[in-house]
């Protein structure tokens, strides 16, 4: 071998090593990225789905409560304890084992807690139980380092004799938004993101594939055909506030009454999935060996059977894959649903597809914004329940896809 | 393989029929649906939560933060379940609003002012005693005074009539709602003093916005946190320094401060709720007269405003200025007979 081309050779090689090793970079560099995200976010959101409790005894024993246990089963359960002074029964146990003081800052939805338990188990009444209830934002600001200093004595000192202790609140998946960090909850907008979720997908799914298999199967090749195909290509590269101000323009005019509700929501949202869907259909039907087609019709298959028997099946995994990507952008996405109403304080998590909701990301963005720092965790935790909801839905068209998937 | 299309196709039909049922039934409303200013939003929320938790036949009101000019437009566009019953505005209804109000059929509106919102100067007992304007201020802590880097060392360099002592401004962060109203009320007040900003205003509103209300960074602005206390210890602990801040902080700490006049104005109850101090506004809420029977729990939620705007209410906690007693006693009035708007009143 010559000189020159050893040479030559050695540079090949090394040009294939820098290669390899930029391309290993990038992988480790955007691995990176992502852990360093997951962790930060994992970290903060912990302490959001705590809060802080006050924990003191409470004695139904010695008859401070009477409440007819019938009462207990019935639908006004709740304010039969009210009636029964059940609030003021936990203000005297609070003052005689944590102070005046502390037993002020209880939160105001303390007793309601209490009354759930008691509904939940009436034999507690014939006995001295140990609560952990929640404190108000100031004491739990306090409790964090924050507020003023008679304030923050007050949580040092009763963080050291265990009354005042962070705990895993579990009503943070069961309850909806409120104005203070302690009271806040998540499903509300959770609800609201699976509905709004579910009309995108009963929307976009089926229009968005019945689109893509007239495109790719029945549709002659002539210049209409071509500029819808066109049109559909921008569409699925609008930006989502437009699609919003479509929403606000169109739905909303139609449907005046459903102002914030999922239904308008998740119209607006199916408008921005569907060209992502019919755009990846439309690829997925391509990939369709020609050879089945022919193969079906020449066995007698009508186009409607030859299409819904071997050629759509065929082509799921490559449509699912499609959907994937559009429900993940509509899970994710604020701006348009701005426009139609849903960045809003529901207090009540929605009912149905029609009462006002707000959405995962929106939530996020109203929490963000608030001034108590008791929102900082809170919006990590809701964070993370969003991942989490994105996570299972890409899980189960995953698994849709790989059951349908084949090879020829 | 045909069967689980099938299945997906039903099981999206069925969703699709889901959704069309539920849009059957909605002829009535049994929340109260609330638009409007940001400003009021966190204050309409504490209303809104503490409505929710002290009756349980009313469902909790849905308080939508949309900006008063935009919830004006959504307020005015009719009576009816589809439009809302309540407007958060953190200004007056204009004039021109309300005739689009009445060309709509809402023209029973009940105007409450629920309170004010209003930053206000303050130096320590015993600090320098400047006697300040808008402009003054722009030109002391805007970044890019009228478009050229701040280089503003002393007061001296802002008006030859202020001592020569550093300028040193604690106060709200961007994230604050104080610092808003800093922007809107004194920073683009003293911006628009120049004409040729109120020219850039018509053009070139984004580069306008940025010259007249962006703050500077070079040490002389501190931002300090969300916590107005901290501010008045700081304060204390450096005569030199002035502080902006909520006014119920001022007034709450009148035996370590004084505040500092704005156009010869001293913030005060008086002043600020006459607009003489220009660091001043207005919060208000407008009801709809057709809904008031209507809409279940509406009368009870518009009550419960009256109950929380007081000196020790649960909306000082929350930052608001709390309105002076004439006010309060007036606006009081309204809300238990629900008083119409006098157009006649409106600018």
């Amino acid at each position: 071998m010559s000189d020159i081309a050893s040479t030559r050779l050695r540079r090949r090689y090394a040009a294939e090593r820098r290669f390899k090793a930029l391309g290993l970079a990038a992988v480790v560099f955007s691995g990176l990225v992502l852990a360093f995200l997951l962790v930060t976010m994992t970290a903060n959101a912990i302490g959001g789905f705590k809060r802080t409790e006050l924990v003191f005894p409470v004695d139904f024993k010695s008859g401070a409560l009477t409440v007819d246990p019938a009462q207990l089963q019935g639908p006004d359960a709740v304010q039969a304890l009210q009636g029964a002074g059940l609030a003021d029964v936990v203000a005297f146990a609070a003052a005689r084992h944590v102070g005046d003081k502390a037993a002020a800052e209880l939160n105001e939805r303390a007793w309601r807690e209490l009354a759930d338990q008691l509904i939940a188990d009436p034999t507690l009444l014939q006995s001295q139980v140990t609560v952990s209830l929640p404190v108000s934002d100031d004491l739990a600001g306090a409790a964090r380092g924050d507020g003023p200093q008679p304030m923050q004595d007050l949580a040092a000192s009763l963080k050291a004799e265990g009354k005042l202790v962070r705990a895993f609140d579990w009503g943070f998946m069961a309850r909806a938004d409120a104005t203070g960090p302690q009271d806040v909850g998540i499903w509300g907008a959770l609800k609201g993101s699976m509905l709004t979720m579910l009309v995108t997908l009963a929307l976009a799914f089926p229009i968005g594939v019945l689109a893509a298999v007239y495109l790719e199967e029945y549709a002659p090749r002539n210049r209409w055909t071509e500029l819808i195909e066109v049109s559909i290509n921008n569409l699925a590269a609008v930006p989502s506030i437009i699609f919003g101000l479509l929403g606000l323009a169109v739905f909303l005019t139609i449907f005046p009454n459903f102002r914030s509700a999922p239904l308008i929501g998740g119209m607006t949202l199916a408008l921005m999935t569907m060209p992502v869907i019919v755009i990846s259909g439309r690829n997925a039907i391509k990939a369709v060996p020609p050879s089945i087609r022919d193969a079906a019709l020449a066995v007698g298959a009508s186009r409607v059977q030859t299409v819904f028997h071997h050629v759509l099946p065929l082509a799921l995994p490559g449509i699912l894959t499609g959907t994937i990507i559009g429900m993940a952008r509509a899970l994710g996405e604020t701006a348009p649903l701005l426009m139609i109403g849903m960045r809003a304080f529901v207090a009540t998590p929605p009912e149905d597809f029609t009462s006002p909701a707000t959405v995962l990301p929106v939530q996020i963005f109203l929490w963000s914004d608030e001034i108590d720092r008791g929102f900082v965790e809170r919006t990590s935790a809701a964070i993370i329940v969003l991942l989490a909801f994105l996570l299972v839905m890409n899980g189960l068209a995953i698994y849709l896809r790989n059951r349908f998937e084949k090879r020829w | 393989m045909t069967k689980s299309a099938l299945y997906l196709a039903t099981a999206a039909g069925a969703a699709l029929l889901l959704a069309g049922c539920g849009g059957a039934q909605t002829a009535s409303r049994d929340q109260i649906r609330a638009v409007g200013s940001s400003t009021v939003y966190p204050f309409a929320k504490a209303v809104a939560d503490s409505l929710a938790k002290s009756g349980a036949s009313i469902k909790s009101p849905i308080i939508e933060s949309t900006g008063t000019g935009a919830g004006m437009k959504l307020f005015c566009a009719g009576v009816g379940v589809q439009h809302p019953d309540i407007e958060n505005a953190s200004r007056r209804m204009k004039k021109s609003e309300y005739e689009d109000c009445v060309k709509n059929g809402v023209d029973k509106i009940v105007e409450v002012q629920v309170g004010l919102d209003g930053v206000a100067f303050a130096e320590a007992r015993g600090g320098l005693g400047l006697k300040l304007t808008p402009e003054d201020v722009y030109k002391a802590i805007a970044a890019n005074p009228y478009g050229k880097p701040n280089t503003a060392k002393t007061w001296k360099d802002v008006n030859p009539a202020l001592p020569a002592e550093p300028i040193l401004v604690y106060g709200p962060p961007s994230t604050s709602g104080t610092r808003d109203a800093l922007k809107e009320l004194i920073l683009a007040k003293g911006c628009d003093a120049n004409p040729e900003m109120k020219a850039l205003k018509e053009s070139d509103k984004d580069q306008h916005d940025k010259v007249c209300t962006e703050v500077r960074s070079d040490g002389a602005y501190v931002d300090s946190g969300e916590n107005d206390n901290l501010i008045v210890q700081k304060l204390e602990a450096n005569p030199k320094a002035i502080g902006i801040f909520g006014f119920s902080y001022l007034e709450e700490n009148a035996d370590k401060l004084i505040g500092l006049t704005m156009n010869g104005v001293e913030p005060t109850y008086a002043s600020i709720s006459d607009f003489s101090y220009p660091g001043a506004r207005p919060l208000y809420i407008y009801v709809k007269a057709a809904h008031l029977d209507a809409i279940k729990g509406l009368k009870e939620f518009v009550a419960e405003w009256a109950k929380h705007w007081g000196k020790d209410g649960l909306l000082a906690k929350q930052g608001m200025v709390v309105s002076p007693d004439d006010v309060q006693a007036k606006n009081a009035a309204i809300v238990s007979s629900f008083t119409l708007l006098d157009p006649t009143q409106l600018k």
